[in-house]
């Protein structure tokens, strides 16, 4: 019973983080129909901007703040200076599939390299805010820990932010209204390329928090070379198939569920199934319900 | 203020869709552009809304070229457009598809007060207001793709077939309610229908276009008289 509570609890705090990255995904997916493999260097940069932030301030949660300014800030200047003029010269023909796919590999690389000249190959380490030793029951002592808690509060009040943002507001009507319906939406009178331009702004922010947390909650290291980056935006991206690519919420449900199974997978059945287990979950769903665990068949949701 | 389209020409690639098309709708009347499938119909509103580019001529709405201009402008001068096939967004609720039609509107409070009038005209609309729109029937689906149009406050409401798909008793309310509309706000009306005789009851003129060019204008009176319109397009 306390193994089984302790992986749940891993499984909820991993799964917060991709659920996050799966929601940069969809995000960037609904606006401009492009899956952006930038993504994850768009993170790690972010993740820099708050390690550098942390060299002048004390404060974790105001680096978190800086860091999602500078990712959204990076993510709509992409779109705007790369993928606009990118999309604008190939609209037909077999490279248009195929021509963002590799300029987004392209650019990840760009990003990684352009964050290496500028903060050495080297591991640096980003000191979580709140302590990363588990919390006692009695005489076990879980592995859950408050900076786990804490990730998945921060999650949880994002999330909120961004349903009221998306539920409530002119503008999250904007946003979805250009997502499912460039055409009405423009006859609507919205300028559609602004609002573009602004998906990919919450895509960044979004992406830098997943990046930070996803620091924070290992241990505190981060290098340019990092594994964990890639990882993250491949669990963050079957978490968003999972959720049907095109809902917000699916995003958010496909990554906790795509966090619990993997940990339940590594506690009881084998931790060399790390790398594969997110895969194994993906081909299930594939299998299964092709159109996504929330999605619609043929159909959209917001 | 009246619409004036002059020398109008229009290419999908190698396809010319219209050419040289002229006409003017005079302000507050209501004008029914007939004419069989392909004949351009779609391509005329398309272009007049800003969604289709023009590769010639002119087209004058309150001192604007509506050729050069975009369509997220064109709303903000007075033009709304209800496109072809129940221009509606069936992953938003009734009231969300409502709000977008007023989006741009600075002005909250004016808007509701348009909201209400649009419940008022389509009472239906107000019964089902937080339901999605792709729950409803294909009327109600259009009564929401012009309640939206309504939505911006237009002087000029463009609507692309509102008959299409839907049973004869509705087709009816429907050809009524646009007429109500157009009577009620003054407002310039071009209506686009494969339905002539139900278009041309209500239009105080029409336009029958074929294969890109204008065939033939005149009153409704007239065309409804007219063997030739008879015998191709209502079914005599
Ligand atoms: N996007 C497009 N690309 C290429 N050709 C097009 C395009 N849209 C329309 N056309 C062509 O332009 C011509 C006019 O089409 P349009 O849709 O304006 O006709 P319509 O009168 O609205 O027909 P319908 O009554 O069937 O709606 C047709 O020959 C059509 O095939
Ligand atoms: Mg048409």
């Amino acid at each position: 019973m306390f193994q089984f509570i302790n992986t749940l609890l891993i499984g909820i705090t991993s799964g917060a983080i991709y659920a996050l990255m799966a929601l940069a995904i969809v995000l960037v997916w609904r606006s401009t129909r492009v899956i952006n493999f930038a993504q994850a260097g768009q993170a790690l940069a972010s993740t820099y901007f708050g390690y550098q932030a942390l060299q002048y301030i004390d404060s974790f949660w105001i680096a978190l703040i800086i860091a999602m300014a500078g990712g959204a800030i990076l993510s709509a200047l992409i779109e705007v200076i790369f993928m606009r003029i990118l999309l604008k010269h190939t609209t037909s023909g077999a490279i248009a599939g195929v021509a963002p796919i590799i300029a987004t590999l392209g650019l990840l690389e760009i990003i990684r390299t352009l964050v290496t000249l500028k903060w050495g190959g080297a591991d640096v380490i980003v000191k979580a805010p709140l302590s990363n030793t588990g919390f006692s029951i009695g005489s076990n002592t879980l592995v859950f820990s408050p900076m786990k808690l804490a990730i998945i509060a921060v999650v949880t009040v994002l999330l909120l932010v961004f349903s009221v943002i998306f539920q409530k507001t002119s503008i999250g009507l904007s946003l979805r209204a250009s997502a499912f319906s460039p055409e009405l939406a423009r006859l609507a009178g919205i300028r559609v390329d602004r609002i573009r331009t602004l998906g990919w702004a919450f895509s960044g922010a979004t992406g830098a928090v997943a990046g930070l947390l996803l620091v924070t909650n290992g241990n505190g290291s981060l290098s340019p070379a990092s594994l964990e980056f890639s990882l993250l935006l491949i669990s963050g991206f079957i978490a968003a198939v999972i959720g049907g690519l095109e809902s917000l919420l699916g995003s958010v449900v496909g990554g906790v569920a795509l966090g619990i199974i993997t940990a339940f997978v590594l506690m009881y059945i084998s931790d060399s199934l790390f790398f594969i287990a997110p895969f194994v979950v993906l081909l299930l769903v594939l299998f299964i319900r092709p159109q996504g665990v929330l999605g619609k068949k043929g159909g959209r949701r917001a | 203020m009246s619409l004036e389209v002059r020398n109008l020409t229009v290419n999908h690639g190698a396809i010319t869709a219209l050419s040289d098309i002229s006409f003017t709708v005079p302000e507050g009347e209501l004008v029914a552009i007939i004419g069989a499938n392909g004949a351009g119909k779609s391509t005329l509103l398309r272009t007049l809304s800003g969604l289709k580019d023009a590769s010639h001529g002119t087209a004058t709405w309150k001192g604007h070229n509506l050729l050069s201009g975009k369509a997220e402008t064109h709303v903000r001068q007075g033009v709304a457009h209800v496109s072809e096939g129940m221009s509606v967004i069936p992953e938003l609720t009734v009231e969300e598809n409502l709000d977008l039609g007023a989006i741009w509107r600075r002005n909250k409070s004016e808007a509701a007060t348009t909201k209400a009038e649009v419940f008022d005209l389509f009472p239906r609309l107000q019964e089902r207001i937080n339901q999605s729109a792709d729950t409803l029937s294909g009327g109600e689906r259009q009564m929401l793709a012009i309640g939206r149009a309504m939505m911006s406050k237009p002087q000029l409401l463009l609507l692309d077939e509102p008959s299409l798909g839907l049973a004869p008793l509705l087709v009816k309310q429907i050809f009524d309610a646009i007429s109500n509309i157009s009577r009620q706000y003054g407002l310039s009306v071009v209506l686009v229908e494969q339905n002539a005789m139900g278009a041309l009851k209500i239009a105080s003129s029409g336009i029958v276009l074929n294969l890109g060019r204008v065939a033939m204008t005149g009153t409704s009176q007239e065309l409804i008289s007219d063997p030739a319109v008879q015998a191709a397009y209502l079914g005599y």
